[in-house]
């Protein structure tokens, strides 16, 4: 590591349970962020098209560096020597806590710009919110990743609207994405036990009107690409609180492998 | 070995001017606009850094070849700081660095043009002028190119494609 870490100066102002809960909750984003960049990843140099080959490959590597600054953070909020190498490779599918949507595979291309759109819309209300978080250290990792998190955005509702009003094949499988990606978006904005205690100690933000603008912009987006907005679709949860589907101890298996077998490996 | 002379802010900014991006190795660092703070107490030297994109993998690089050209200075006492906020933008790459980028044929970023956070989806492309024959008549092919910092266009008159660099505001 080149870099010099910089201590939180508020982070003496936290109580021991407090930041133990936001550690927690820090290291539920940086679950989030790695496993949907690795799931990204996985498509580099199977991409239909090499524009879009290379724009998933840009697009993890954002996720990846906004992983980094996140974990870099829980381990000092957990202040037990743990480093962000640690946080990411040696902890077991039950301790991740980042929500299921993430963690689907990525299907045809179209399951990946459905999956990519619901997780960027959500991505960047919610770091829109942060920007302006009574905790200075995660408003500082939104400043920097709200500009990626818009272009993504940008990027994957293009793709809906491409798709939805493409071809008849386009719409066919984009349809069919939306009908089994879907249930997986409600759990973004469903807060848990944690999340509920942390909002109401002020200390991150509220969910209601981050959904709001989220359901606003998929209406708009859903709309000029000529797709149906699903209505009453019963929403998947548990990943949040370490309750996943069978796909993640697969990305683990893989992800973790080096240190695993080797354990302290360095390059 | 003879000591160094104790190091002044003036001579560390010089040397920094010497340490370029490993990505696009025509611009130094100061060029592009990341070096954000340099403190000199005694003999101790912190020089504060800042991602152009958080994933950029050439910061470690750059703080890497940052504490070589240090020591090669006989500059021992070295802290290398990463901070994210205020969040880098192209309005900090100088004018100097704009002009070697488009000679090196990586179109410069235009101010102003970026969307910020407002989605504007398939909005109006940029004229961005091509660094070969200086046509405007030119497209985007994609949004994404070879590094984060980078967009894929091709001029319509010469019919090269080039490098933009994307303008991060």
């Amino acid at each position: 590591m080149e870099f010099a870490s910089s201590e939180n100066p508020a982070l003496a102002n936290y109580a021991p349970a407090v930041r133990q809960q936001l550690f927690q909750f820090v290291l539920q984003l940086a679950d989030t962020s790695l496993v949907l960049g690795h799931r990204l990843s996985e498509w580099c140099g199977h991409g239909p098209i090499l524009e879009q080959d290379l724009a998933m490959a840009n697009i993890a590597l954002d996720l990846l560096g906004e992983t980094r600054s996140l974990y870099q953070y829980a381990a000092e909020l957990e202040g037990q020597g743990r480093t962000e190498d640690d946080l990411a490779y040696l902890r077991s599918a039950t301790e991740y806590r980042n929500p299921l949507l993430v963690e689907q595979p990525n299907g045809d291309f179209a399951d990946t710009v459905v999956r990519q759109f619901l997780f960027d819309n959500f991505h960047y209300h919610f770091l829109k919110q942060l920007l302006t978080n009574a905790d200075e250290r995660l408003a500082a990792i939104a400043e920097k990743s709200l500009k990626e998190a818009t272009y993504h955005l940008k990027w994957s509702s293009e793709w809906i609207i491409r798709l939805g009003d493409g071809t008849e094949e386009s719409r066919q499988r984009v349809e069919k994405a939306i009908a089994e990606l879907w249930r997986f978006s409600g759990e973004l904005t469903m807060p848990t036990a944690l999340e509920k205690e942390l909002q109401a100690a002020g200390l991150i933000p509220d969910y209601a009107e981050i959904q709001a603008g989220m359901a606003a912009h998929a209406e708009q987006v859903l709309a000029e690409a000529t797709l149906a907005v699903p209505q009453q679709v019963f929403m998947l949860t548990g990943g949040k609180d370490g309750r996943h589907t069978e796909h993640l101890g697969y990305i683990l298996t893989e992800l973790q492998y080096m240190q695993r077998t080797f354990p302290g490996l360095t390059w | 070995m003879v000591a160094p002379a104790p190091p002044t802010e003036a001579h560390i900014w010089q040397l920094l001017e010497e340490v370029t991006d490993p990505e696009v190795p025509v611009l130094s660092i100061l060029d592009l606009g990341i070096v954000r703070a340099v403190r000199v107490e005694g003999e101790q030297i912190t020089v504060t850094i800042t991602p152009t994109y958080s994933g950029c993998p050439a910061m470690n690089t750059i703080a890497t070849d940052i504490r070589l050209r240090l020591l090669a200075e006989g500059y021992t006492k070295l802290t290398i700081n990463n901070q994210l906020s205020p969040a880098w933008t192209t309005d900090w790459m100088t004018k100097a660095g704009r002009e070697k980028l488009e000679a090196y044929g990586i179109a410069p970023p235009i101010d102003g043009t970026a969307s910020g956070h407002v989605l504007n989806l398939f909005g109006k492309e940029t004229a961005v002028r091509c660094p070969l024959c200086k046509s405007e008549h030119t497209h985007l092919v994609s949004q994404f190119g070879s590094t984060a910092c980078k967009a894929l266009y091709q001029c319509d008159d010469c019919r090269e494609p080039f490098d933009y660099f994307k303008c991060h505001s």
